[in-house]
Order: C-alpha cells, then sequence, then structure tokens
C-alpha cells in the first residue's frame, strides 16, 4: 500500500479532530478530539516504520529497522493513559465547582 | 483490487465516518461509542500492517481502559440527559473552514514531496511488531525511558487523587 495513502488517512482524522477541538464546547468531547489526533499521529508511526522496515529487508533479511517508531507508540499510549486520568480528574474538578463541562466558563485566567 | 485493497479502504472509510459521527452527536455517551468505534478501525490498520502487539496494546489500553474512565466520568456527571447550548454557527463554520484549510494545505504538501513517491508501507509481512522483537528492543535499548513512564504513571496516579479528592 503506498505510503502516501497513509498520509493522506492520518491527516483526515487528525484534521477532524482538530475540527472537534474549535467547534464542540463540552470539555469531554475536546478531549476525547485529543484522543482521535492521538491516534492519527500513531498509525502514521506505524506506517512509517513498516516503509523503513520495508526498505531494509531488501538488503538484510534479518533487519530489525523500524521497531523504533512502534516503540514510539508504545510509549505514546502510555503517556496519553496517563494524561487521560490527570485530564478527567480536572474535569470533574470543574464539574465540581461549576456544574458544567463548558469551556466557555472556564475564562478566569483572563480577568 | 486484492483483499488487502479493499480492507484498507473499508477501513478507513469506518474510522473516517465514525471519527465524524463523534464531532456530530448530541449525547457524549454516543460519541465516546463512535470513538470506541474508530480505535476498533484503527487496530484493523495495525493488524494489516502486521504489528499485532500494538493492535492488542490499543484494544485494551484505548478501547478497553480509557474509554472506560470516559464513560464512567460521564455517567458520574449525568450529562447524557442535557444538551449542549447553542453556539453561533459561524463559530463553528469558522472551525471548519480553518480545519478544512490545514487538511488541505497539507495534502497538497504531501502531494507535491517527491521523497514519498514510490515509497510502499510493507503490508501484512515483516516481524518487527511481534512483541519478541518488540521486548527485546525494549528492554535493551529504551530500559531507562521504560521505568521513567512507571514514575511518570505513579506521579499522574498521585497527581489524579489529589485533584480529585474533595476538599
Amino acid at each position: 500500500m503506498p505510503i502516501q495513502y497513509y498520509i493522506y488517512f492520518s491527516l483526515a482524522l487528525f484534521s477532524i479532530g482538530i475540527i472537534g477541538v474549535l467547534t464542540r464546547r463540552n470539555a469531554i468531547i475536546v478531549f476525547m478530539c485529543i484522543e482521535l489526533m492521538l491516534n492519527a499521529v500513531n498509525l502514521l508511526l506505524v506506517a512509517f516504520s513498516k516503509m523503513h522496515h520495508g526498505a531494509a529487508l531488501l538488503n538484510n533479511a534479518t533487519a530489525t529497522t523500524g521497531v523504533e517508531g512502534q516503540l514510539f507508540v508504545f510509549f505514546i499510549m502510555v503517556v496519553a493513559a496517563a494524561e487521560v486520568s490527570v485530564g478527567l480528574a480536572i474535569i470533574v474538578m470543574m464539574y465540581r465547582n461549576t456544574h458544567s463541562v463548558d469551556i466557555n466558563f472556564l475564562n478566569r485566567l483572563k480577568n | 483490487m486484492d483483499t488487502i485493497q479493499i480492507l484498507f479502504f473499508s477501513l478507513s472509510a469506518l474510522a473516517i465516518f465514525s471519527a465524524i459521527m463523534v464531532l456530530v452527536s448530541k449525547n457524549p455517551v454516543h460519541s465516546v461509542l463512535w470513538l470506541i468505534a474508530v480505535f476498533f478501525a484503527i487496530s484493523g490498520h495495525y493488524i494489516l500492517l502486521n504489528a499485532q502487539f500494538l493492535a492488542i496494546v490499543n484494544l485494551i489500553v484505548y478501547a478497553g481502559a480509557i474509554m472506560v474512565l470516559f464513560l464512567f466520568v460521564i455517567m458520574l456527571m449525568n450529562l447524557n440527559s442535557e444538551g449542549e447550548p447553542r453556539k453561533n454557527w459561524w463559530m463553528k463554520l469558522a472551525g471548519v473552514v480553518s480545519g478544512g484549510c490545514f487538511l488541505v494545505v497539507l495534502v497538497s504538501l504531501v502531494k507535491q514531496a517527491t521523497e514519498l513517491s514510490g515509497k510502499a508501507a510493507l503490508m501484512k509481512t515483516g516481524d518487527i511488531g511481534l512483541i519478541k522483537n518488540l521486548g527485546k528492543a525494549l528492554f535493551s535499548d529504551f530500559v531507562v525511558p521504560f521505568e521513567i513512564s512507571s514514575v511518570l504513571f505513579l506521579s499522574a496516579m498521585v497527581g489524579a487523587v489529589v485533584i480529585g479528592k474533595k476538599d
């Protein structure tokens, strides 16, 4: 499969995530769109890792080029799990204070 | 058109349709369920690329743990009945236009890139995605980041408890 197809698909998912962050006001859905963008990047990292692995296999049949890309995806998933736990705790705290998850109420840093 | 291409395009269409449904559905619970569909489609892409470990980890961590956390928080807040307040339609239009401009600029950039012409991702063969090879690399070259991530998890756990507790 040509690598351009993977790039276009990941760009489409990433743009949908950006549109969601810009248009929705529910903080939880904004957070889910950030997860969507992270997954688009993960898929593209795996596709590039397989691209480099395929290029290295032509020269050396036992090459392990491209393992780093998949490990980066693994670490991105680790960081995303930690981020989600802290972020959802912040959203719960915000709901407890304002009884809403509308991000337009979060403008107190302005004043 | 062989099987790989049919699977690729159907999984891509499923993922993009579900991602759009995440945005347009009013009920947050429906958004979470559509996002789980996106994660399943992306796991299917990982299996097509023979990244089996990442496919399973994606299902377990994202579709299993993180989405359950989202659902739990939504049900804790009892948000599923109340609708989102209306927003100016031109603000939404501005968001869609700016996101579309981003997409168009990057797609045209990729179309012009000569380095990418003729490159292809290796489908359904290659064994770097197996647990054996990933584990060897993880515990030899990437031991220090692996251990640091445990500290990150500990701090995230402490942070979630401290932020979430009633004061």
